[in-house]
């Protein structure tokens, strides 16, 4: 470095200190006052902060402050009033019957409300926001039900859920593997699922014989189905001879159903919610459109 | 200098090295042949591999007879080694470009989800801490190792110490990345924000972090300088806090050599404040103290002014580094962390708010006298820019440590728009204003090849940025509002599934935005290329500028 020397800079009017660095110098200006202020402020507002709150730890416990404030026990109160003021409302609700709530528009009101902000939260991610559902999860707006679409088989649906395996009671019903199992040869399911085809009004494949078709159905599936194939929500084998399937309705789609068949899932909720908020969510489930 | 036409002997320190990366190699085939994982044996090839080219580079220096000990002065003037730089200074364009491109893309699939095409490689889960990784760590980390060679030299008056050292700085590193970036795509990571490589990657990290500061140091200590220049001590601060946080946040214990998997040694809630002391200074030490490092002295040598206040440069760096350190906790506001360590965290940030601006007052009135030059010189205009984001968002980080404010803004996007506030318009865009300024300087050009192209893509790239931020900021204060509101009768209003689906748009937003900055590194990339390639020469050497480098 070429000496120690200050220098004067014309156009700020201040020093430079004297150094030099590849050909960087550096001006003589002392600290901005405002900054400075601002930086004893903050400094002293935290000082304030520690005495009123939980700040400094020590061996064993730590500083206080001047109301033994602590988060938990905050959020403890929050909750609590929360629930108080639910409870207050929810008591009318867990008192009276599902169709009484039908009856009350006070208590109607009540359950939709409660019902659709635990549908968005538990029951949306399979069926989706409005109850639309989608490949596997049944829409819930229209009027066709596996297990019952009335208040009290929607209510007993939601509290054991089905093939819940935490529940006894669980709406439950296996249809059998036809194919892997073989109970039926990989023509006889062909066949049938042909015959399934047309029941809800689809085209079969060239070459079908539909008596052959008609008596596999008869022989295996009428049991459940009904001989006309209408279905039956006591063991929730669905309604064959409408346009609506869980599954789809494609050939393919039904022959994958016959050879391997399928198992829904869904959770008994009375394991998860209190009894309250189930009996509001059949209240919502039924209002969404289908229910009988 | 007279160089005998034979091949010369290896020196006793190119021997050394070539035994080293000789055994690394050895020792890595081995391991490979044990590994219990298929990705870790391909990274245990990637060392064998870079290994047996460390032996062939340093053996083809001996028979291109490159000067072993360059004379540290050339007609008494410093014989710098501008090698390195022209590597990092390289490589940080490449993985910025990179960064920024799969930032783009995992923005795109946020708002689109399908376009991760079901393909595991590249799914949200793995793309983002390899974004993460690639801008703040390789674009990043080679800008700093970059400019601090740079500067360094410049401010020291002195080579770069080390013959081979530097060397092994800026490839090691680079090396880190790479096994670090095809982990992640691999699915190894320890799971740790911002410290996802494992085990090994980690260990070859800290060799390399070492040698950074030794060279780093040894270069400070062989100064003609009796002064050592502010930027150099955030550039110490930096490298050596890094490495206290590398080898805090890394303590793990790996499950066997022969295998990627290792576990933490802290447990619960003190894991997740080691992370998250390590987290916020990662910001705060890599990404403010690295890169205010930068603006000291690319901003006053642009504007070709002094620098505002000696004073508040250093009031302010001792203050930032101190303050900083404890701010960690506020990532952690109404978690398991006691409330006395949320306290301490909030309060230090509070108090890191004017710490923070002295940077911001010192790079902006620096300009005293030289706002003109904003009007005509596109790469003054983007440090300056640079320091204005810095500022803002150095406000906004204080601000969101406030509990008050952290319980709406925490989890939400808006936290996202932030750290692109820092990352996008300060620590980008002083990257980009620094690269500008290097080119020109390193490849002996009078200036960049266009600066027609640099306004352009200043342009769009803040344009960009104010897209990104403000999409984040509707989007985060609108998220966590809807979270928080309950009906009359004391019900959650909305569900999270109609939460997420109200931010589509500002989303969509967001990845224009984030678009528009890609398309500006791009302009960037073409730029430089055409300056190393055929920008005008400078007027024959002021500076001597030997060639040194060994073939790139």
């Amino acid at each position: 470095m070429a000496g120690h020397t200050e220098e004067k800079d014309v156009i700020t009017g201040r020093t430079t200190t004297g150094h030099e660095w590849d050909g960087i110098k550096e001006l003589n200006t002392p600290l901005p006052r405002w900054w400075l202020n601002v930086f004893y402020a903050c400094i002293l507002w935290s000082i304030a902060y520690y005495v009123v709150y939980p700040a400094w730890p020590g061996i064993t416990s730590y500083t206080k402050g001047m109301f033994g404030y602590s988060s938990r026990a905050e959020v403890a109160v929050e909750i609590d009033a929360l629930k108080a003021k639910r409870a207050a409302a929810a008591a009318d609700l867990g008192k009276v019957e599902l169709a009484a709530i039908k009856a009350d528009p006070k208590l109607l009101n009540l359950a939709l409300a409660q019902g659709k902000a635990a549908f968005g939260d538990n029951c949306a991610p399979c069926h989706g926001i409005g109850g639309a559902g989608s490949k596997g999860y049944p829409n819930l707006n229209d009027d066709d039900w596996l297990w019952g679409g009335t208040l009290e088989d929607i209510h007993t649906t939601l509290k054991h859920g089905v093939r819940s395996t935490n529940d006894d009671n669980t709406r439950i019903s296996a249809m059998p593997a036809f194919g892997r199992d073989g109970i039926l040869k990989k023509e006889e399911v062909r066949s049938v699922a042909n015959y399934v085809a047309t029941l809800s009004g689809g085209q079969a494949e060239a070459g079908f014989d539909k008596a052959a078709g008609a008596k596999i159905f008869a022989d295996n599936c009428a049991s459940c189905h009904g001989e006309q194939g209408k279905g039956n929500k006591d063991v929730g084998a669905p309604n064959l001879t409408d346009a609506i399937t869980l599954y789809g309705n494609k050939l393919d789609d039904i022959v994958e159903t016959v050879t391997n068949s399928r198992a829904g899932l869904m959770p008994a909720w009375a394991h998860r919610l209190d009894p309250v908020t189930v009996k509001s969510l059949a209240v919502y489930v039924h209002s969404l459109g289908g229910g009988k | 200098m007279s160089i005998p036409a034979t091949t010369r002997s290896m020196s006793a320190n190119e021997v050394a090295w070539s035994i080293a990366a000789a055994a690394l190699a050895v020792f890595s085939v081995y391991v490979a042949s044990q590994a219990t994982d298929s990705g870790y044996a391909f990274h245990a090839y990637v060392f064998a591999i870079a290994g047996i080219a460390a032996v062939i580079a340093i053996g083809k220096r001996a028979v291109a007879n490159v000067v072993v000990d360059p004379p540290q002065e050339i007609d008494s003037k410093p014989n710098y080694n501008m090698g390195p730089v022209k590597f990092s200074t390289i490589a940080a364009m490449f993985w910025g470009v990179a960064g920024f491109l799969v930032g783009l893309i995992i923005a795109l699939q946020l708002a689109w989800p399908a376009l991760n095409f079901d393909l595991p490689w590249i799914q949200f889960g793995r793309l983002r801490p390899l974004h993460t990784s690639a801008v703040i760590f390789a674009f990043g980390g080679n800008v700093l190792l970059a400019t601090s060679f740079y500067v360094v030299q410049r401010t020291s008056q002195a080579r770069l110490a080390g013959d081979l050292s530097p060397w092994f700085v800026v490839l090691g590193y680079n090396l880190f990345i790479v096994i670090a970036g095809t982990g992640y795509l691999l699915g190894i990571t320890q799971g740790k924000e911002y410290a996802e490589p494992e085990w090994y990657a980690d260990l070859w990290l800290t060799i390399v972090w070492v040698a950074y500061l030794l060279v780093f140091l040894a270069t400070i200590w062989k100064r003609k300088e009796p002064h050592i220049y502010v930027a150099n001590w955030f550039y110490l601060a930096f490298i050596l806090t890094i490495a206290v946080l590398h080898l805090g946040n890394n303590s793990t214990i790996p499950v066997s050599i022969f295998s990627p998997k290792s576990y933490i040694v802290w447990s619960g809630v003190q894991d997740a404040m080691f992370q998250w002391w390590y987290g916020h200074n990662a910001v705060g030490f890599f990404l403010t103290a690295g890169f205010l490092a930068i603006m000291y002295y690319f901003v006053p040598k642009r504007a070709n002014r002094p620098v505002y206040s000696y004073r508040l440069s250093i009031v302010h760096f001792w203050a930032l580094i101190f303050l900083y350190i404890w701010a960690g906790p506020h990532h952690l506001h109404y978690t398991a962390l006691p409330d006395w360590a949320q306290t301490l965290g909030m309060t230090f940030s509070i108090m890191l708010w004017m710490p923070s601006w002295g940077g911001m007052i010192n790079g902006l009135m620096t300009l005293s006298g030289a706002w003109d030059k904003l009007r005509t010189d596109p790469v003054l205009r983007m440090l300056v820019v640079s320091v204005a984001f810095y500022g803002m968002s150095t406000f906004e980080g204080p601000m969101m440590s406030i509990k008050a404010v952290n319980s709406l803004s925490h989890y939400t996007d808006w936290t996202v728009g932030h750290v692109h506030s820092g990352a996008l318009g300060w620590v980008g865009f002083v990257s980009f204003g620094a690269i500008y300024c290097l080119v020109p300087w390193l490849w002996n050009k009078k200036g960049l090849w266009s600066d027609k192209l640099v306004n352009w893509h200043f342009w769009i790239a803040t344009l960009g940025i104010v897209l990104y931020i403000s999409a984040m900021w509707v989007a985060g204060i609108m998220q966590g509002l809807m979270w928080r509101a309950y009906t009359a009768l004391g019900f959650l209003e909305y569900s999270f599934i109609e939460t997420v689906e109200a931010m589509h748009p500002f989303y969509a937003i967001r990845a224009l935005g984030g678009g528009m900055f890609v398309v500006g590194s791009l302009i960037m990339a073409y730029n430089i290329y055409m300056t190393i390639r055929s920008g005008e020469a400078a007027e024959p050497a002021a500076t001597a500028q030997p060639a040194m480098a060994p073939a790139e």
